[in-house]
Parts: C-alpha cells; structure tokens; sequence
C-alpha cells in the first residue's frame, strides 16, 4: 500500500498571534513552527498502516525552505521519504492543485491530511483533492482501519458518528481517535537525515482568495469575582441574560 | 439571480443552524437585490420545508430521491452545483458543520468559486469582489479574505449568525438532477447520534471541565449543571486525552472551536491552547479554586473555591431561578 500524507507546517499551539505591516502579515518573529498536530495524527496512523513492510509513507508539504525542519520531523516519526513543493501555500486551492498534480503522477491507495491546519482552518485540501483527483473523500474521520482493499472510517457527525466503508483509493482527513501521535526515536532522527527529500517546482494555479488583512480578537473587561453562586446566577441572569 | 442556500437536515428535522444559515443567505440577498432559494438534500417532510420561509426563503429546491437518504460529500456536492447552476446563483451559503467542511470545497472545486469558510459576519460587496471575515489561527485571530471568482461559496459558522424571522412562505419544488452512479463513492453503513443531548458546535450554553474535576467518576455533577441549563458537557485536552471523556468533547485549538451564548469553566486552568477554543463565547465564567488560573484574564464572572462545593450549589441555584 502507498501512502502519501499531506503535512502543513503550522506556529505551534503555545504561539501568540501576532501582525505586522498594518495587520497584513502574520509576525512569525520568535514563533517555533511544528507539524500541523492534525497532519501528526495523519502521519502516525499511516506510519502504523505501512508498518512491517505492509507499504511506504511519502510525505509531501507545500513550502519554501523554511519548512525542511518540519519535514525532516516527519522522517523521523516513520515517513520513507517526502517532497517539498517549492512555494508560498497560498490558499487551499492553490495546496491541493500542487499536491493533485504529484499524486495523480504517483498513484497512491490511501491519501492522509489533517482534519484541518491550526493556522487558516480551512479543512478544505481533503475534499479539494477528493474532487480534483475524483476519488472518495472523509474530511473529519475518528477513526480509520483499512482491511485489504476497504477501508472502515468513522465520520464525526454532531452528536455522534457515522460508519462508512469506501474503496481504496481515498482522501481521508484526521481528527484526535485515528492514532496516537508518535514521539520520533534516536534511530529515526538519525536515520531521517539520510532519507530521500524531492524538492519539486509548483505548478502555476489561479488565485481563486486572498487574505487583506488580519485582527485579534478584542481583549475583554476585567472579571467580576463573586463570593456567592446566588450572585452569580443573578448577574448570568440579569446583566449577561444569558441564563 | 437568487442565493442558494443549502439546508441541512438531521434525521428529516431542521435544525437552528439551518435557520441560521437560511436567515444567512436572506441578509445578504437583501444587500445584492436578490431572493433566497434554499435546497434540501434527503428525506425532509414538506411541513418542516415550509418554515424556511418564515426566514426569507422564497424557493425550496427538494431533492428527496431514495438514494440521497444519506450523506454522501461528492454526490451531494453535484446537487448543489446543479442547483447554483439551474438559480444562476453568484454566492451559495452552506453551514459549516461537520458535514459542511467536507462538502462545500467540493461544490467551490465544481462552480470554480473561492470559497469562505468559516465565515463568522457578513460579507460586503463591492463589483465582482467579495469581502468576509472568518476566524483563523483557531480563533486567536481574525482573517479578512477577498474572493474575486464570479461565483463565491461561503461556509458560515455555527451561532455566528443570528435566526431572524421576517415573515413570508416558501414555494416547494421537487427537485431531481442528474447524478452520476459513480458519485456514490462512499457507503453508510450506521449512524450513531444521542439524540437526546445538545450537540457541542451549535450549543447556545457549554459546561466544561478539566482535570480539577480529578476523575471521569466525578461527571455526574457536571452533567446535572448540563441538564438544569439545557447546555452541551464540554471538556479539556488533558481529560479527553485520558480517556475521562470522548475526544468528540475536547474544545480547544486541536478540539472542537466553541462559540456559545455562555461558556463555563469548572477546574480547568485555561492554557492558550484552550482558551483559542472558546474565545468567542458571549460569555466566560469560572470556577477554580487557583485564584493565579489563566483562564479568569479571559472571563467575564468568576468564583474561586472548590468545584466539588460550587457546582451542586450552582445546579440547585439555576433550578431555583427556573422554577420562579
């Protein structure tokens, strides 16, 4: 089974969110970039699939040089090799375009992604590539398992979830449940560093969005401390009406 | 010309986002000069169609066929992009539920449109460009996006828009497209939901704990407080990732994104990750017994005391206020 997972290199989750050029650029001074937890998940499941020669892991990322870090991380959890698409992710479009265009060349049983990047949340590039590649796609699967040629996904739904079974080839999209994140080991990190990374030219994409500009969330009033419940469910009664 | 808007169903009802979806897309047809037509995929009774027009939907396209009983993303998303083709519609508006998110990418890639999602306001016009403000950053920001394409998706977030009612009725049309068999890629085999609880994403009230709460045999107080309120249980990373409570419960940066009506916080300590989660919620309170917990900078009320005395009192409390 061939396995490619898409990873996203992402500010990681202690980050504090900032902007610079009059809100239009994302302050990436002092910030400490991971694997998209999500895209880890993602990883850590087809690291466990491909598992005693049962098939091979190619990750592939959408970035410039900066990301080859994150990339080689992914190595080290269990990838066998990867490939760097050389450009600035623009949009989602933009993402799923340059890695349709490496997996349709490939051909790969089983596409992972992250349910979706901590940074622009979009959870679009499962579905985007499900409709370019015109294969099946689960954008928040729970859980995953594969027998043969079928795969069994569990599909988060509000309040519950949905069982599906799909034919291999499919675009699934992770969420917490898939699999535990795995911790890279001595042998891996070193080994990593050995391991094939392709750096391939993107492909030109209409720009289909674009971002403006950015703004925090506004900072609230200073908490009211209450000694009583009684005064609490007034005040959420009367001054919040919320209860 | 009319928005579409694409109205999800649950077990044949509708549920508030729907409505909020559908008063959605009313908002923005009276900024363009538009009407509202809404599609329903799947087996909804008339009756429950009608009330769509309540919110300003004019039309409802009624896709009722056998085999559309269940999600299926890519045959879905054909019926949608037929519907927009069939109103000449420039912007379709679908929720973003968790169904949403792996539909409208699908129905953008089919009317080569941008798409917005995870729109939290409405967007403005100007000529063929759209401007929307959506969340990012798992909510410790705001984003502005420009979608230039002639026709615009927008995926709008749960409680983000408020249900309006402006009177009016619905005409119902069956609606029957073309879908191919291969659309079909994707097998139902069961669906499990509680019916019988508020669901997280779209609860107007959360009850969250953390591990102050020290073991999942401890819920039960939680659960009372849920009930009294009518509100979703909710919980933090540390918990779900023991096992105390289901993943599906886990609100933060990596878990479910909140924004209820009122968001309380019982013996949770408030790291950044958590606090991305539920940033927007109308209203903070907690409850810990660390008057130095980070979560308090962020709320609107607090107590400082011991949880395992506070919530009873709180659930009796709030029974009190409801039976005078």
């Amino acid at each position: 089974m061939r396995i490619l997972v898409c990873i996203s290199n992402v500010p990681d989750t202690t980050s504090k969110i900032t902007f610079t050029n009059d809100n239009t650029v994302f302050n990436t001074n002092g910030v400490q970039y991971i694997i998209n937890p999500y895209d880890e998940i993602a990883l850590s499941k087809a690291v466990e699939l491909a598992e005693g020669g049962k098939g091979t892991v190619t990750v592939i990322n959408v970035g410039d040089a900066s990301t080859e870090p994150t990339i080689r991380k992914a190595l080290a959890i269990g990838a066998d090799d990867a490939v760097r698409i050389n450009a600035q992710p623009r949009d989602a479009w933009f993402v799923a375009n340059q890695i349709a265009k490496y997996a349709k060349e490939q051909g790969f049983d089983l596409i992972l992604t992250g349910r979706e990047s901590i940074d622009f949340n979009g959870a679009q590039v499962a579905a985007l590539l499900g409709e370019l590649l015109n294969l099946p796609s689960v954008s928040i699967a729970k859980k995953l398992d594969i027998q043969g040629t079928e795969a069994t996904i569990d599909r988060e739904i509000e309040g519950g979830k949905e069982v599906l079974t799909v034919s291999l080839p499919v675009v699934v999209g992770t969420a917490e449940g898939v699999a535990e994140p795995k911790i890279p080991n001595m042998r891996g990190i070193m080994g990593a560093r050995s391991k094939p990374l392709q750096v391939v030219e993107p492909i030109e994409v209409a720009e289909l969005s674009s971002i403006s500009k950015f703004e925090s969330p506004a900072p609230r009033g200073a908490v009211k401390l209450v000694d009583e419940v009684d005064q609490l469910v007034q005040l959420l009664h009367n001054e919040a009406k919320v209860i | 010309m009319a928005i579409l808007v694409y109205i999800e169903n649950t077990d044949g009802t509708l549920k508030k986002s729907a409505f909020e979806a559908a008063s959605y897309a009313k908002a923005i047809a009276d900024q363009l000069g538009d009407s509202v037509t809404a599609l329903s995929i799947g087996n909804v009774d008339a009756a429950e169609l009608e009330k769509l027009g309540k919110y300003g939907v004019s039309k409802v396209l009624n896709a009722n066929q056998e085999n559309l009983k269940n999600f299926v993303n890519k045959a879905y998303a054909s019926i949608i992009a037929s519907a927009a083709q069939q109103e000449s519609s420039k912007v379709v508006v679908l929720s973003n539920s968790f169904s949403g998110k792996g539909l409208a990418p699908r129905v953008a890639a089919k009317l080569d449109a941008g798409l917005a999602d995870g729109a939290i306001n409405l967007p403005s016009f100007q000529g063929d460009s759209m401007e929307i403000k959506k969340t990012a950053f798992s909510n410790k920001a705001f984003a502005t996006e420009v979608i230039k394409s002639a026709v615009k998706v927008i995926a709008v977030n749960p409680n983000a828009f408020e249900v309006k009612e402006v009177g009016g009725s619905a005409e119902i049309v069956d609606f029957t497209p073309n879908i191919e068999a291969t659309d079909f890629n994707v097998l139902v085999k069961d669906i499990v939901r509680a019916t019988d609880k508020v669901t997280l994403p779209e609860a107007e009230i959360v009850v969250s704990a953390g591990r102050g709460m020290k073991g999942p045999e401890n819920w039960g107080m939680i659960e009372e407080l849920a009930d009294v309120l009518g509100a979703a249980t909710a919980c933090s990373k540390p918990v779900s990732d023991a096992g105390w409570r289901p993943h599906s419960e886990h609100v933060g940066q990596t878990g479910i994104v909140v924004s209820p009506n009122l968001y309380i916080a019982i013996g949770i300590s408030g790291a950044i990750q958590h606090l991305a989660g539920v940033s927007s919620s109308k209203t903070i309170v907690v409850i810990n017994k660390d008057p130095e917990a980070p979560f308090f900078k962020v709320a609107d009320y607090g107590i400082v005391g011991d949880a395992f005395e506070i919530v009873p009192k709180l659930t009796q409390a709030i029974k009190n206020l409801k039976n005078n």
